[in-house]
């Protein structure tokens, strides 16, 4: 039955998702929608306080400049329930004039692939405009990182590992699962507020074990990993045009998890660990941050968005300004968007039944 | 040492050099004035300010915009204290404690005095904190890292201790009132599993938690404002105005060792990553209490209780540019939006984290000494306009109350954007209505409800890490618990705790209230005792692997005990004990001119049509009417103060790009904002 759902989607999206190429490449020349005085709503269901704040504050005075009409756009902060609120509301939404935008993150995918309760929202009906990817890197102590034996991490599998968490159906779940799949006993210690928390608890060596998205690593581990106080484990690694993961571009000099995993006995780059974590990782990273318009956008408000972003990207200045703040990651637009969009919320659902029987029998999480 | 100094020193004069440039004071005197403006406002604060400013710092020239924004956020603690002073309103986290004494003074007839004492204590706890920064900021990264998860739990706890100190005549119902506060703060998805205490997804909003700003304007606020206006006066008892702002500065002066102390106090609780700014005015005031010797004022307007206070939130601020510059960790939530924003500046050159001390030496200099100078500016602004905004308190209380439900229902809907939010505040308002009128301290409840977030997860987080050390050695284990930090702190709580319940009997947070009838504080008594029971039936449904069911189990289990007690007490004691206490009975309130209920149902009048017809709309109504028919105004001046009101409502919800909540018709018909 649900072999049968998923194979049913697959093909509505597929028809879909050509439509839209198709309408796409016979609009492109068209008329676009006139912004003039108008205000643009970018709606972000976190608090100003978080990464997708900072992410669509980078981008909000930008997307100004280069939508048709110069309008302003404000971020709006709707923070609720680990972003669900706000996803929830965007959902009721339907198109009227193109002046409304919503900004998800992994942590608006993870709840939906999971089947939270509390999501009202389907990614189907949404129209992507962009998409924002990141990386991860994991990282040790240097005196346990001595234990490594090249790529093998098989001699980290006797520690104690202690690991600052905000939560195990989070973002989080990609490197719980990707560190026991190495072997290591990781305690996940829950209750931060922010990977920021995890990096501290880690200066004050009370966690052992942690990892950051690429643009902290780069500020706040960097440092660190300098004056001699933590050595880089792994990246997550990142995907190529054929969906195989390759080593991280911002990383290029780290091992990869699965170069890591290859290397280490007991840990498998197939089967269905390794199918669900990587489907989650993709989920997760490559495309975690994402612009939509709403359910019913035209074909006209589709193509300015799509050109506006196009016109950001192409800006001379961009690649200085957005790899300080985003990475050197792509931002994807116009097809490539829609399939990226597609890879992070079209999970398996094998992956999503071993994840959630997973999540149950190792933390006593449920989502029912 | 002197390799310090030799790095300090050319950084500073060149931070200096940056500073003293007339363009940058310009913009610092610019924020400044842009921060007074939002600051008056309860509820909005820092946060709201800096995103107002965040789409200009797009490639700004990094010292401009930091002079904007820093000049913004240094005020914010400082422009808060208006509301606190003058209307009992808590402005913000940081200005929760000098609502005890500083609405009494106002109620005396001295709302100037209190408000340049508070100013006063303000710009010097602020520059003390910056001279102390600028040396300790180049040592301080160790020294902050030494502070882990036991020793955060073990200030959360010194917090808490300051519960009996003001826990009034009945100790045992201020350490229940704390507990309640902790059970409150409980509500929501638990930090660890995400188990749900006191709530359901059927019915989202408490899910989310109760935010800070609705309970402290529930808790504090509403029930000043309503017993005012049933009283139907001004603020101030004297028409005449005493104590002009001198007085206030003098007073500082006489306490000007009080002020160093809780400065210090100020920015090294605000180092400290993860406490923020939720306990250092507490601590601040329980400071003050403790090193007062005649302790019978506190609460009744003695200055002490402004000046410490005071002095230690503005070096709280320099402190908390520690966590934030150094470690790239907020310490609240304006702060991140501070570190968002320096990102945005110039081309990005500044990264702040742990590279900004030796990249930016000079950069972190200038924000200090910008904090410092903004403080100075905001200060002599504010200092400035106290005795003619103290003249707000000689006017009929009817006049205002309206304005100011306003005011207080739109800072409420900020923090949530959701109708409900209206509710809350009315639902804490009616129980701080009741803690108020039977004399349970609402000081302890909003401590026990702050602390009681960081409490649970360090309690969680601490004991988890020291199980794991406890596996790799004994030792290791009790190394870990038992650093000397965490002794030191032990020793000064447990001493601050018997001392303070000591003198608890002589500090009267509620003012003096009079006992009555046996009948009333007892149904409420028994009332408190129900919630306290479903919330532990409630944390002891969650599965017993969930570590989300301890702390409140804990928590409910101790208050039940007190209440216990109490419930045997009140049987045996006559009516006349101090455990009957009721405002209705005796004194101002029970003299007032109008009862309780028909006061509270103008407010509730206001709930219930916006409901139906969205904000905007239902203020209309409301203001109308009550400046009609309770204030007794003719239809013109009615009308005219009705758009007077709308007016600079909308004005701010424009210029900060807020929504008002809608009603029922909104989901009809579509409305133009601010409609909507």
């Amino acid at each position: 039955m649900s072999f049968m759902k998923t194979t049913r989607r697959v093909a509505y999206s597929l028809v879909a998702a050509a439509a839209a190429t198709f309408s796409f490449q016979a609009q492109a020349g068209g008329h676009g929608i006139d912004l003039t005085g108008k205000t643009v709503e970018w709606i972000i269901p976190f608090s100003e306080t978080g990464g997708s704040a900072k992410w669509a504050n980078f981008y909000a005075p930008l997307l100004s400049e280069a939508l048709p009409g110069n309008p302003t756009v404000v971020v709006k902060f709707m923070p609720g329930a680990g972003s669900t609120k706000g996803a929830n509301f965007f959902q009721e939404q339907s198109y009227d004039d193109g002046t409304l935008i919503f900004g998800s993150s992994g942590s608006t995918q993870f709840p939906f692939l999971l089947g939270d309760p509390r999501v009202k929202y389907n990614y189907d009906d949404w129209n992507v405009v962009l998409a924002s990817g990141t990386g991860g890197v994991a990282y040790l102590p240097p005196e346990t990182a001595e234990k490594m034996n090249g790529l093998d991490a098989s001699g980290l599998q006797g520690e104690d590992f202690i690991y600052g968490s905000q939560g195990a159906t989070r973002l989080d779940l990609v490197p719980l699962l990707a560190w026991e799949m190495l072997g290591l006993s990781v305690e996940p210690v829950f209750g931060i507020k922010g990977r920021g928390d995890g990096r501290l608890m880690f200066e004050r060596g009370e966690a052992n074990i942690d990892y950051q998205t690429s643009s902290s690593y780069l500020k706040g581990v960097t440092p660190l990993v300098e004056a001699g106080t933590a050595v880089p484990m792994m990246s997550w690694g990142a995907l190529d045009a054929d969906g195989n993961i390759v080593r991280d571009p911002t990383f290029p000099d780290m091992p990869t998890f699965k170069e890591v995993c290859e290397a280490t006995a007991g840990c498998e780059t197939s089967g269905e660990k390794w199918d669900a974590w990587k489907a989650f990782f993709v989920a997760g990273f490559p495309a975690q941050k994402m612009v939509f318009l709403p359910n019913g956008a035209s074909n006209d408000a589709m193509v300015t968005y799509t050109a506006a972003f196009e016109a950001v990207k192409a800006r001379a200045d961009f690649a200085e300004i957005s790899s300080k703040r985003l990475g050197k990651y792509p931002q994807l637009t116009g097809e490539e968007a829609q399939t990226a969009k597609a890879s992070a919320t079209q999970v398996p659902q094998a992956a999503k039944d071993f994840v959630t029987g997973w999540l149950e029998e190792r933390y006593g999480v449920t989502l029912k | 040492m002197l390799d310090v100094i030799a790095t300090a020193l050319p950084a500073l004069g060149d931070a200096w050099a940056l500073i003293l440039q007339p363009i940058v004071l310009g913009y610092l005197v610019l924020g400044v004035v842009m921060g007074l403006c939002i600051g008056v406002f309860p509820g909005l604060g820092g946060i709201a300010g800096l995103s107002l400013l965040l789409p200009f710092m797009f490639g700004m020239d990094p010292i401009l915009g930091l002079a904007l924004m820093v000049g913004m956020v240094a005020v914010v603690p400082t422009s808060d204290t208006f509301a606190s002073v003058l209307m009992g309103i808590p402005g913000s986290s940081a200005s929760q404690a000098t609502v005890l004494d500083g609405f009494p003074m106002a109620k005396k007839g001295q709302a100037a005095r209190a408000l340049s004492a508070a100013f006063a204590s303000s710009l010097f706890g602020g520059l003390v904190g910056a001279s102390f920064l600028t040396i300790f900021i180049l040592v301080a990264r160790p020294i902050v890292l030494e502070f882990r998860t036991p020793e955060l739990l073990m200030i959360t706890i010194f917090g808490l201790s300051m519960v009996g100190i003001l826990a009034g005549r009945v100790a045992i119902k201020g350490i229940v009132a704390a507990g309640l506060g902790m059970l409150i703060g409980t509500i929501g998805e638990g930090a660890s599993s995400g188990d749900l205490r006191m709530s359901s997804y059927d019915f989202p909003y408490l899910t989310d938690g109760l935010k800070l700003v609705i309970v402290g304007l529930g808790i504090f606020a509403i029930p000043e404002i309503i017993s005012l206006l049933r009283q139907d006066r001004a603020i101030a008892k004297e028409q005449s105005l005493g104590g002009g702002w001198l007085d206030g500065v003098k007073d500082w002066f006489a306490n000007i060792w009080l002020s160093v102390r809780c400065s210090i106090i100020g920015v090294i609780v605000g180092v400290i990553p993860g406490l923020g700014g939720s306990v250092v005015d507490w601590i601040a005031y329980g400071h003050a209490v403790q090193t007062t010797k005649d302790k019978t004022n506190f609460g009744k307007g003695e200055v002490r209780g402004i000046i410490g206070p005071e002095s230690s939130n503005n070096a709280k601020e320099g402190g908390g540019l520690v966590p934030t510059l150094l470690f790239g960790i907020p310490g609240s939530g304006s702060m991140a939006i501070f570190i968002g924003a320096i990102a945005l500046l110039g081309s990005g050159q500044i990264e702040v984290g742990p590279a900004m001390l030796k990249n930016n030496l000079d950069i972190t200099y200038s924000i200090v000494w910008l904090l410092a100078l903004a403080n100075v500016v905001g200060t002599v602004i504010c200092i400035a306009a106290s005795g003619g905004i103290a003249k707000l308190t000689t006017i009929r209380f009817a006049l205002l109350a309206p304005f100011l439900f306003m005011i207080i229902s739109f800072a409420a809907f900020q923090s949530g954007q959701n109708l409900m939010d209206l509710v809350a505040l009315f639902g804490i308002g009616f129980l701080g209505i009741m803690m108020r009128r039977f004399d349970w301290s609402r000081p302890a409840f909003l401590i026990g409800f702050v602390l009681s977030n960081p409490a649970e997860t360090y309690a969680n987080q601490a004991l988890q890490i020291a199980q794991s050390r406890f596996r790799k050695g004994v030792d290791e284990g009790l190394d870990y618990i038992f650093s000397p930090i965490v002794i030191v702190l032990l020793i000064i709580t447990v001493v601050s705790v018997v001392v303070g319940l000591r003198q608890a009997k002589n500090i009267m947070a509620e003012g003096d209230v009079q006992s009555g009838t046996k009948r009333a504080p007892l149904i409420f008594l028994l009332l408190i005792t129900a919630y306290i029971a479903y919330a532990f039936y409630d944390a002891a449904s969650i599965p017993s692997f969930s570590r989300d069911r301890t702390f409140p189990m804990f928590v409910a289990g101790v208050c039940l005990v007190g209440c216990a007690v109490l419930i045997i007490r009140m049987m045996l004691k006559p009516e006349t004990d101090t455990i009957f206490a009721d405002r209705e009975v005796n004194g101002d309130d029970a003299e007032a001119v109008h009862s309780l209920w028909p006061t509270l149902g103008w407010f509730a009048a206001l709930l219930v049509l916006t409901s139906l017809l969205g904000f905007i709309l239902a203020l209309v109504l409301f203001l109308f009417s009550f400046l009609r028919i309770r204030a007794g105004l003719g239809m013109a001046f009615a009308a005219s103060y009705t758009a007077l009101g709308l007016l600079l409502m909308c004005g701010m919800a424009w210029l900060l790009n807020r929504d008002f909540p809608p009603g029922l018709l909104q989901t009809y018909v579509d409305l133009p904002w601010p409609l909507t």
